[in-house]
């Protein structure tokens, strides 16, 4: 790992919708390839958060820092750089459905080539080669030529991963990137977001909806409620308590009721078709 | 996770394989390309040929009559207000041909939609029948129509709005055919269960579906039928148009009428314009849960 060298600092963020804050002065500091789970309930602003970092959406307020860029104060074409350096993964994969799926993998160098040069699918053979490669690494290149709107909801988030890995990034955002899944592609997706973390180095910040999976896969866990960080540690100390703190329930709450473990398949998933 | 392929097809094969694909798909739209830019650049030659006076010589010409007009509206502007005045009621007859021909048309082209639509038409095999009835009533131009129409029934507003509410009928339903092709069929379903009757289930289950888009379409159609309004005019339909034929005619001399004419119709169509658009922009809101 490259402690140090690749630092993200979030300084006092802030986004309101009109008179609601969905973040409220927010300040997380991530250095090195560091995994992150961001845990929340819904509208906690786990999303607005990601997609601040993304560029996807302004911030009211604070900065967003990454070396000694300030990423908040970006536009035109340095913003399009940043976001070519910082992949989004998101919920609904979000992928071009009518294009196959080595075009929608392609779409990760978007940034580097001429509008022109893309329109008319002239993507270097190079970048075909390496894009199916990645399909390859993912488990999923006999898909190369099919349309992205053929292949199940696991196959496309992986398609999606695999869009995220041809830019190259430094940082790999994942907004829910596992609750539009069934248990197993979850556990296949999530896997495969831990494998690029241990094996690129890269850095991922992914939301999440359940504890089991956050303590699984996560070096450290953010917990957000109604926009503010109430909770920044690693998975041993988020308690039951604190996630009862962190999802405002009271003490009826159970982590079993939201859980989505399937370690009982473990044992067959190898066994299964990608 | 394992990472291993499947099928056994190695990397190599799937990479080359694919990059086969992509050569052909390159050849076909680059002859494509090559096909449109040839027809592009041999019909122009073509009409500029045929062009009498030639399309460049007479280009710096074009703006001779916009100048007249404005210069002589100019120096009689003192009566302009009086001129949008006089000439007020024949809009108000224009924009009711307008509205008369588009509720007409919208009605006949929402029966001649749901005839035929697959899944809904009460008899299928009359389908292309239907289609057909709508494709020639949108082919013939609203002007021959008029034409006609003036020739057996006189001139004044009716012939007009009977030959833009046929046209209006066949342009509309085929809009709305396609509307119906994406409603959903199980409320169709669901009220056939209980025993109603074909109308019944097309007013109750599927109008409600497609009522905001249909609306929109209608209000589109209704900005386009007031320009169409307003040409049928010039053949002697009545309305504006009539008045903007006479005062172009007699050259110049009412050219300031001619432009309180054109004043008229233009924040005519941009009132609508803008009233439609709100009215649109509130449905699609609405239809949002």
């Amino acid at each position: 790992m490259t402690w140090g060298i690749c630092v993200l600092r979030i300084d006092k963020l802030t986004k309101r919708f009109g008179a609601n804050a969905a973040v409220e002065n927010v300040s997380v500091t991530i250095e090195g390839s560091a995994m992150i789970g961001v845990i929340g309930a819904s509208g906690a602003g786990k999303s607005t958060l990601l997609r601040m970092i993304n560029r996807l959406a302004d911030a009211s307020e604070g900065a967003i820092w990454y070396q000694d860029r300030e990423v908040t104060q970006l536009t035109g074409g340095a913003k399009r750089q940043w976001q070519s350096e910082c992949a989004m993964i998101f919920q609904q994969f979000n992928l071009v459905p009518r294009m196959d799926v080595v075009s929608n993998v392609l779409h990760g160098t978007l940034n580097r080539r001429s509008t022109f040069a893309t329109l008319f699918n002239l993507y270097p053979t190079e970048d075909i080669h390496r894009a199916i490669e990645i399909l390859d690494r993912l488990g999923i290149a006999e898909n190369a030529p099919k349309r992205a709107e053929a292949l199940s909801g696991g196959q496309q988030q992986r398609v999606a991963i695999a869009r995220a890995l041809m830019q190259d990034p430094k940082i790999i955002l994942a907004d829910e990137p596992i609750a539009s899944l069934d248990p197993m592609n979850a556990q296949i997706v999530m896997d495969t977001l831990r494998r690029i973390h241990d094996e690129d180095g890269r850095m991922v910040i992914a939301n999440l909806h359940t504890l089991d999976t956050a303590r699984r896969y996560c070096d450290r866990v953010i917990g957000m409620r109604k926009g503010r960080v109430v909770f920044d540690g690693t998975p041993d100390q988020l308690t039951t308590g604190v996630a009862r703190d962190i999802y405002g329930a009271g003490a009826g709450f159970s982590e079993a009721a939201t859980s989505t473990d399937i370690a009982a398949l473990d044992i067959g998933l190898e066994r299964l078709p990608a | 996770m394992t990472d291993t392929t499947q099928g056994g097809s190695p990397l190599s094969a799937t990479q080359g394989s694919y990059m086969a694909m992509v050569r052909q798909k390159r050849l076909y739209s680059g002859i494509a390309i090559l096909i449109f830019v040839v027809l592009l650049v041999s019909g122009f030659h073509t009409a500029n040929a045929r062009n009498a006076g030639g399309f460049l010589d007479g280009l710096p010409q074009i703006f001779d009559f916009p100048a007249d007009v404005v210069s002589e509206a100019w120096d009689k502007r003192a009566d302009m207000a009086g001129l949008l005045w006089r000439y007020l009621p024949e809009l108000i007859e224009t924009l009711n041909i307008a509205a008369v021909s588009t509720l007409l048309g919208a009605a006949l082209g929402l029966l001649l939609s749901l005839l035929s639509t697959r899944g809904m038409a009460p008899w299928p095999p009359l389908i292309p029948v239907f289609r057909r009835v709508m494709d020639v009533s949108r082919a013939l131009p609203e002007i021959v129509v008029a034409l006609v129409l003036i020739y057996m029934l006189g001139g004044g507003p009716i012939p007009a709005m009977c030959a833009i509410a046929l046209h209006t009928a066949g342009a509309l339903g085929k809009l709305y055919s396609e509307v119906n092709e994406n409603a959903d069929l199980k409320p169709v379903d669901g009220l056939s269960s209980v025993g109603s009757t074909w109308t019944q289930q097309m007013l109750l289950g599927v109008v409600p579906q497609v009522a905001p888009n249909y609306l929109s379409y209608g209000l589109l159609r209704f900005e386009v039928n007031i320009r169409a309004s307003a040409i049928l005019g010039f053949v002697g339909a009545g309305g504006i148009g009539y008045e903007l034929r006479n005062s172009m005619s007699w050259g110049p001399g009412r050219f300031d009428e001619a432009a309180a004419i054109f004043l008229l119709l233009f924040v005519t169509i941009i009132v609508v314009d803008n009233i439609s658009s709100v009215v649109r922009n509130r449905l699609s809101e609405g239809a949002r849960p």
